[in-house]
């Protein structure tokens, strides 16, 4: 069989056991075409970088999945007959990645650190800015910008 | 920010100093759409992807990791565009 990962997303008027509940559902459609979920994971109710169908933010869900092919076309079916569900990427992969993911291993970073979840955007802005240009003076990746600069004036 | 990273227009004779791809090597990071940590790295201000030439990343992880951002952005993990 194939392995596959899928996200969607799912609206956010619905509760999280509901959005849970959700999961379960698709996980089951999936089980019941001879294929099976590895593993399923909530990333909790997260804003969206930008609006879909009115919704400022969605119930992220992660599913691995084992299954025929068939069986990921039933499930993605009804994920787009499903009003709740507001999007929907299913990925194959080369194999499955165990234990959480990387957004999980992030979460659990940012848990550690009080106080920081709930300025999501201004936090998330800030730290794109700072970021590029934190990455390119640990390459030496700031010499770069002179050396194109340079080739500029050259020509 | 080019003009601050100009220091008087040394000529010709900085060095060039040896790019290295930063998805290469034995503790290079996975490329993942989900790690948006990651992805933010190498995307601008105004949300673009930064080009290979000036992030040093080699071609192939290149493209990989524009995929990866594409992802990211179809599940509104990281913005088309901001502004």
């Amino acid at each position: 069989m194939t392995y596959y990962e899928n996200v969607f997303i799912a609206r956010q008027d619905i509760s999280q056991p509901q959005a849970e509940a959700l999961g379960e559902a698709f996980a089951k459609v999936v089980a019941d075409l001879g294929g099976k979920v590895t593993k399923r994971e909530y990333w909790g109710l997260r804003n969206l970088a930008f609006r879909i169908k009115k919704n400022r933010k969605g119930h992220y869900l992660l599913l691995n999945i084992d299954a025929p092919a068939t069986a990921v076309h039933e499930m993605e079916r009804q994920m787009r007959i499903n009003e709740d569900v507001i999007r929907h990427l299913t990925v194959r992969v080369e194999e499955l990645e165990e234990g959480p993911s990387a957004m999980m291993r992030a979460r659990d970073q940012r848990d550690e650190r009080p106080g920081r979840g709930d300025r999501f955007g201004g936090d998330r802005f800030g730290g794109d800015r700072d970021r590029p240009r934190r990455s390119r003076d640990e390459e030496g990746g700031g010499r770069d910008f002179g050396s194109d600069e340079g080739e500029r004036g050259r020509t | 920010m080019n003009g601050a990273r100009k220091p008087g227009g040394r000529g010709g004779a900085f060095f060039r100093r040896r790019k290295s791809c930063p998805f290469t090597g034995d503790k290079a990071p996975k490329i993942d759409y989900k790690d948006v940590r990651l992805l933010s790295r190498y995307v601008s201000e105004r949300g673009k992807i930064v080009p290979s030439r000036i992030s040093a990343v080699s071609a192939k992880k290149q493209r990989e990791l524009a995929n990866a951002i594409k992802r990211a952005r179809f599940l509104a993990l990281i913005p088309y565009a901001v502004r």
